[in-house]
């Protein structure tokens, strides 16, 4: 398999707050995270606020730039480009937004917005850009004769279809799709999910899917990464780490699920407080100060759990083999 | 016994060329102690129901004549503001969507659970200090007596959240109406939400009006529910007899949309266009222009509910005895 995206020991920290005080602290946002996407093919990036899931995906972008680490894509690595060949590639690397009130600029009308970048990157006669975007707006189901009205007109999920043919006006090959269903009702979220799919297949998109809900990963992604406090704790093949989860965060995420089942609902998993400040990088196991496993033990607290293959996916759980009924509430 | 009754609610919403209605004819109630679900998607009316308790509709709608809540028996809409004041936050308290901006960001956490306390009860400020501190704890707060002093700014959503729960539970009140209240959260702290919210509604035999758009969120949390679509509610029923036996489209629609953790992953279904808008509601059965079984009374005439089973209403032409006994049903889910 050749990737179409590889990231290698990528790691964010930055300095935040305290410019009154003196007090800027270091947030250790992403610590060493190493993934592959191919052509085509849907990696779901998985867990709370805080973990370093969205850095993780403005960062392969160079939205951000790395602290260290290398961003692979097409066999250019971005951190060695200057700005007008890292331009040129962008159009083929794109985003969508969670929240489609904000990202979509109120004073354009929408045809405007999905043009936009067709004229930056010169791709079109300006001529033909009118009939593009109304072949774009079609294509994810809004009506082109709308193209002419602004964001507030529409609906939450009309919008999120809105910044969608945004990102596709350039026709990219990869897609980071930041939380963008998270916003929207169940009902709607069903209709994006499943334009999602319905694009990949017809333009073989490949999709950097960052969420926090695992039913809603499971209908769109082919692999799973869990990420916690900055490192992939888990990962492999959906179907795999979400039908039998090996490391216990996957576990406590999966249980809080809310599905509709009434028997379900009362075998749960609450993980107790927060996720620990990425201010402060605990030694040993980053998981260990809500881990609820019954082996876990000293050895957590000093020794961190590697990255490693257990039952067919990857986990960074000393006590990953071990699986107790009583532990594993979904089974 | 019932605690809260509300009787054919109807807001009055003036627009250009006549009056909407975007809740048109809810009626519903709430036993003592008992959790109710108002479920439906964005733009159904069910936040509006749950300000409309409050007597917080923004202007320039109005509660229509001829609707009617009652709380306790005692009427609402006949109460003067003084004494409508005393109910919110007193016998009803309220937790709402956004703990960000329905906080103040000026006034510690703890300054806001005082004001509340001292609003309703006779206590002195020392007095009212320490309940702030005992109702932080009993919501969950770690080192309550330092979050006390916190800025809402300080806070991470799930204890936002936390501190808007000990707020509405200052006054111990009857009735708990908790809009969307994990809508913004992380599942995990969802999930800590909703047991926190189970435990307390146990502890404190509160009933709850849990507002929600997510069916999942209800599984094991609501005693009813409602599904509201388009102003009215379309189907009312025992949690487990809703689960087992969806009989509104609407409903079914909606349970169809919920992503699985089991099972083949397959297209979910979505419901095709979106809700209506209130200056706009369908005539007849206001979901057939959605409904895949629409027939013909359907446009034409409003659906009475309609009973499928015993505690179980819903508002749709399919369930008509009248039909049903006429032969077998031509319509198959």
């Amino acid at each position: 398999m050749t990737a179409l995206l590889e990231v290698q020991d990528l790691v964010k920290h930055y300095r935040s707050g305290g410019w009154l005080t003196g007090g800027a602290k270091t947030v250790f946002a992403v610590n060493g995270v190493n993934f592959r996407i191919a052509p085509g093919e849907t990696l779901a990036l998985v867990g709370e606020s805080g973990c370093g899931k969205s850095t993780v995906g403005r960062t392969v972008l160079r939205l951000l730039e790395p602290t260290s680490g290398r961003v692979v894509f097409e066999g250019n690595d971005l951190s060695a480009l200057n700005r007008s060949s890292l331009r040129a590639l962008r159009r083929r690397m794109q985003i969508v937004f969670q929240d489609p009130y904000s990202s979509l600029n109120p004073r354009l009308t929408i045809g405007a917005s999905v043009a936009e970048g067709l004229e930056i990157h010169r791709l079109l006669p300006r001529s033909e850009i009118p009939h593009r975007v109304g072949s774009l707006l079609e294509e994810v189901g809004i009506d082109p004769v709308m193209a002419e009205r602004y964001p507030h007109e529409f609906s939450g999920g009309q919008r999120q279809r809105i910044g969608i043919a945004r990102a596709l006006a350039v026709e990219p090959t990869f897609l980071v799709c930041d939380e963008p269903v998270s916003a929207l009702d169940v009902s709607v979220q069903a209709q994006i999910l499943n334009l999602f799919v319905d694009l990949q297949q017809r333009r073989g998109l490949a999709y950097l899917f960052i969420a926090h809900d695992l039913a809603v990963v499971r209908q769109i992604a082919h692999r799973v990464a869990v990420m916690y406090l900055g490192v992939i704790v888990e990962e492999g093949e959906a179907e795999t780490v979400i039908g039998r989860p090996r490391h216990p965060y996957t576990r406590a995420l999966i249980s809080a699920v809310p599905v509709p089942d009434p028997e379900r609902q009362r075998m749960r998993i609450v993980l107790p407080g927060d996720p620990p400040s990425p201010t402060v990088r605990p030694p040993g196991c980053p998981f260990f100060s809500r881990c609820f496993h019954p082996s876990k033990n000293d050895r957590c607290t000093v020794e961190t759990p590697p990255l490693r293959e257990v039952d067919g996916r990857l986990a960074a759980c000393h006590y990953a083999e071990i699986l107790p009924a009583a532990v594993n509430g979904q089974q | 016994m019932t605690l809260l009754d509300v009787r054919d609610l109807r807001l009055d919403f003036p627009v250009p060329g006549g009056v909407m209605h975007p809740v048109d004819g809810v009626s519903f109630s709430i036993a003592k102690g008992e959790v109710l679900a108002l479920v439906g998607e964005s733009g159904c009316g069910k936040s509006l129901t749950s300000l409309a308790l409050l007597r917080l509709v923004p202007p320039p709608g109005r509660i229509a004549d001829g609707s009617g809540i009652s709380l306790d028996g005692v009427d609402l809409l006949g109460l003067d503001p003084g004494a409508m004041r005393q109910v919110r936050g007193g016998r009803i308290g309220m937790v709402f969507q956004d703990p960000m901006t329905s906080l103040n960001p000026v006034l510690t956490a703890g300054d806001q659970v005082v004001e509340t306390v001292r609003a309703h009860l006779p206590v002195t400020r020392a007095e009212a200090k320490q309940r702030a501190i005992r109702l932080l704890t009993e919501v969950g707060i770690p080192d309550p007596a330092d979050r006390f002093n916190a800025y809402p700014h300080q806070l991470s959503g799930g204890l936002r959240q936390r501190v808007m729960i000990a707020i509405a539970l200052a006054a111990e009140p009857a009735l708990l109406i908790a809009d969307e209240p994990t809508t913004a959260l992380d599942v995990t702290v969802q999930a800590q939400i909703l047991e926190l919210l189970d435990g307390l509604r146990r502890t404190h035999g509160m009933a709850v009006l849990l507002i929600t758009h997510d069916l999942g969120v209800v599984a094991g949390r609501a005693d009813r529910v409602a599904v509201m679509y388009a102003g009215q509610i379309v189907e009312t029923a025992d949690t487990g007899a809703l689960f087992q036996r969806p009989s509104h489209p609407y409903t079914q629609a909606l349970f169809a949309s919920i992503p699985r953790l089991e099972g083949p992953v397959g297209r979910l279904k979505s419901i095709p266009g979106s809700v209506p808008q209130p200056s706009d509601w369908p005539t007849g059965c206001r979901f057939h222009p959605r409904c895949p079984f629409a027939f013909e009374p359907c446009a034409s005439a409003v659906p009475p509910m309609f009973q499928p089973g015993p505690g179980h209403d819903a508002k749709c032409w399919l369930l008509d005895p009248a039909r049903l006994a006429a032969g077998p049903r031509i319509f198959s889910s």
